[in-house]
């Protein structure tokens, strides 16, 4: 978050009592606006959008005036925090859960003249853009460091709700661990919430009890990871570097860089340029990044990773390439197929074969 | 002395507030003005204010009268979820079907909903003595999961990419705007004609005065021949079925769907509503706006100043602990008897 505190204060102090008359020497800076659905301190999701949000203060400096606000229910207040900041002069804003998809477009459509960027959602207007990165190319290298690394064979996996993009997740993390360890069983709790850190080490504990020595998860906090460093186990950051968490456990972390993207989008504003785009970029646009490999990985896992993370970044490796079959055992890809980003991966709401769990209904 | 209580707490709670913004750094006048004054500014401001203090008044309202009668429905935030599922779920299955009748039905579906929910906690306590609290407030979470279960399953929006959201309503299960530009809906109405029925309901009618008496005097309750079951299942019912009215009015007014983050705390604020107010139904209509102020309030410090949220949380729970403080010191003196300790000495 941008700290205004006390200067801000003098500023609005300035303005009232004295009639500021402005110098007229540099342009007006360009107003941004960030909502958040968790706290900035979760050290996850939202944490790594305000890093991004800092990211365009630090490159635009006084050409960009940005306002944060934390902890927005997805419910009615989201409309209601979208329009207090377009009537507060915000020129872009970005509504950064799913959840505020349907407020981002009423508020859009009550203000043609303010541009919106949702991320993760599929409505998009004039005034709206759409973005989100392919998080499973992340997974993917996680997977397969997680199946060269296991003792137990077996794998939990921490989700939050089942839509399509923790679907997706699932599936490349057991595609790439079961393509180097054909014994890998992955073991999934659901805990109906992005961010719950008493649930989260909840589940970590459930999946210590069923046999699990690797944690992943979907979900944001960082209780997991601390979890994972107390019981001696291995873990992967979710969002964000969650090393400081756990030192020993943390094998890598799939970092979301959002802060080019932002300076990007804030940038086309300022100059005039903006238009809506549907943006969902990966590796290779830097979007999907990686926190540095343990040291505890060996040299064969960490070349291993490190080719993917290349090929990834080169474009020439697809997490989901045939063949694969559904779980109950139908054709999905054929031999060497990729699938086509939408209908299969935006509306995935299936398991590929092998796993053996239930997707809650 | 009694009456000026509500101010007394009120001023102590700025005063309170102001001191912690001092000691944050924080331009005080300023933030105060942004907390308190704003939200009343601009039209925009107070139409949302009106938004947010509807469902408020209307829990509250249920909460009064069975806090009166010393039944502790803490579990409305659970009612009000099972009411927009259940009223929710008619909207969805009329979906496209045009016709006046289909919000009235809607409405009723909820009401249902929520007293049916309400009566399980009422169930319980007549028939096996089981405590009311520990009932509603657990019911609570079965709600919620109720809710998640349904826009994940049955309810999703088919043509929703399978994320956890139902179909958006259709115009005519979507509550008619009674102030053109904003989002102030009929809700809002309903919630202050209940308030006026509930008064008088309370104030004139026999069942109204019973209620009243098992709370204050549960022996004298008693001798007069009143049902204290009665009692227990009238107040659970009423506010089951209100907190069941509210889901729906938020669900089929600004929301306009079903969606997993419906529940957002109005049953729990609505319990500090009813409590400002001294369980007084016309006065929930002025606390019920208090507290929705707060929220707008802490909302706008947020984008102007900078403030974390928990801002309107701290305020509200100020506000209560000074009134109910006020509310005992002005009615009670303590008296801090030294000499007795010095004698045991």
């Amino acid at each position: 978050m941008y700290k205004k505190g006390l200067t801000n204060s003098i500023k609005v102090f300035m303005t009232s009592c004295i009639l500021f008359v402005s110098s007229g020497a540099a342009a007006e800076p360009t107003k941004a606006a960030f909502i958040y659905i968790g706290p900035t301190g979760d050290h996850g999701w939202t944490y790594q959008h305000d890093v991004g949000a800092k990211y365009v203060k630090k490159h635009m400096g006084d050409d960009v005036e940005i306002t944060t606000v934390e902890s927005v229910e997805e419910g009615p207040d989201a409309e209601r925090v979208m329009a207090q900041l377009a009537n507060k002069g915000n020129e872009i804003i970005f509504t950064t859960s799913f959840g505020y998809m349907n407020p981002t477009l009423k508020a859009a459509k009550r203000f043609p003249n303010v541009k919106f960027e949702h991320a993760t959602g599929y409505k998009r207007l004039d005034n709206i853009s759409t973005y989100s990165a392919r998080f499973y190319e992340g997974r993917h290298v996680i997977g397969k460091i997680a199946g060269k690394m296991t003792k137990t064979n077996v794998i939990g996996y921490i989700a939050s709700f089942p839509i399509p993009e923790v679907i997706r997740g699932i599936n490349a993390s057991y595609l790439a661990a079961k393509s180097v360890n054909p014994d890998i069983q992955i073991k999934i709790v659901w805990v109906f919430s992005w961010f719950d850190p008493g649930k989260e080490a909840d589940a970590a504990k459930a999946m210590i009890d069923q046999g699990a020595d690797i944690i992943m998860q979907h979900t944001d906090s960082t209780a997991a990871m601390m979890m994972a460093e107390e019981n001696g186990m291995y873990a992967f950051g979710q969002a964000s570097d969650m090393g400081s968490f756990g030192p020993n456990a943390q094998l890598t972390a799939i970092i979301d860089d959002w802060g080019p993207y932002y300076l990007q989008r804030v940038q086309a504003v300022r100059n005039g340029t903006w238009e809506s785009i549907d943006t969902f970029d990966g590796v290779r646009e830097g979007m999907v990044a990686f926190a540095p490999l343990s040291d505890r990985l060996p040299a064969d896992v960490r070349a291993m990773a490190l080719q993917d993370i290349g090929e990834l970044a080169a474009g020439t490796l697809h997490p989901f390439t045939g063949p694969i079959n559904k779980q109950d055992g139908s054709a999905w890809l054929a031999a060497g197929e990729t699938p086509p980003m939408f209908p299969d991966l935006l509306t995935m709401d299936f398991y590929v074969e092998g796993i053996d769990s239930k997707i809650p209904q | 002395m009694v009456f000026l209580s509500p101010i007394l707490a009120l001023t102590l709670t700025a005063l309170s507030t102001f001191f912690i913004f001092f000691l944050a750094g924080v331009d005080g006048f300023g933030a105060f003005y942004v907390l308190f004054i704003e939200p009343l500014s601009t039209q925009y401001n107070f139409s949302e204010m009106l938004v947010k203090a509807a469902p408020l008044m209307m829990i509250a309202l249920g909460l009064s009268v069975g806090f009166r009668a010393g039944v502790w429905n803490i579990g409305a935030e659970g009612q009000y979820t099972v009411g927009a599922i259940v009223g929710g779920a008619v909207g969805l299955y009329f979906y496209e079907v045009e016709g006046f009748w289909v919000l009235p039905l809607m409405s009723l579906a909820a009401i249902v909903g929520g007293m049916l929910y309400a009566g399980i906690a009422a169930f319980l306590r007549t028939k096996f003595q089981v405590n009311e609290i520990l009932v509603t407030l657990m019911l609570t979470y079965v709600a919620i999961l109720l809710l998640s279960a349904m826009v994940h399953g049955p309810l999703r929006d088919p043509d929703g990419f399978n994320f956890p959201e139902s179909r958006l309503f259709h115009d005519s299960a979507t509550l008619p705007i009674i102030w053109e530009g904003t989002r102030v809906h009929i809700g809002l109405a309903l919630a202050v004609i209940f308030s006026f029925l509930t008064y008088f309901w309370i104030k004139k009618h026999i069942s109204g005065m019973q209620i009243n008496i098992s709370g204050i005097a549960p022996r004298a309750a008693k001798f007069a021949g009143f049902d204290e079951n009665k009692a227990v299942w009238l107040s659970l019912l009423v506010s089951g079925g209100l907190a069941g009215l509210a889901g729906l009015l938020e669900a089929a007014g600004p929301v306009g769907q079903l969606v997993p983050h419906l529940p957002t705390g109005y049953g729990f604020t609505a319990i500090i509503v009813a409590f400002l107010a001294r369980l007084n139904p016309l006065g929930i209509i002025f606390s019920s706006l208090l507290i929705a102020l707060t929220y707008i309030g802490g909302e706008n410090a947020q984008i102007t100043y900078d403030l974390p949220s928990s801002i309107t949380s701290i305020f509200q729970g100020m506000l209560l602990f000074y009134f109910l403080a006020c509310d005992v010191l002005i009615r009670h003196k303590i008296i801090f008897n030294f000499s007795k300790n010095i004698n045991h000495e």
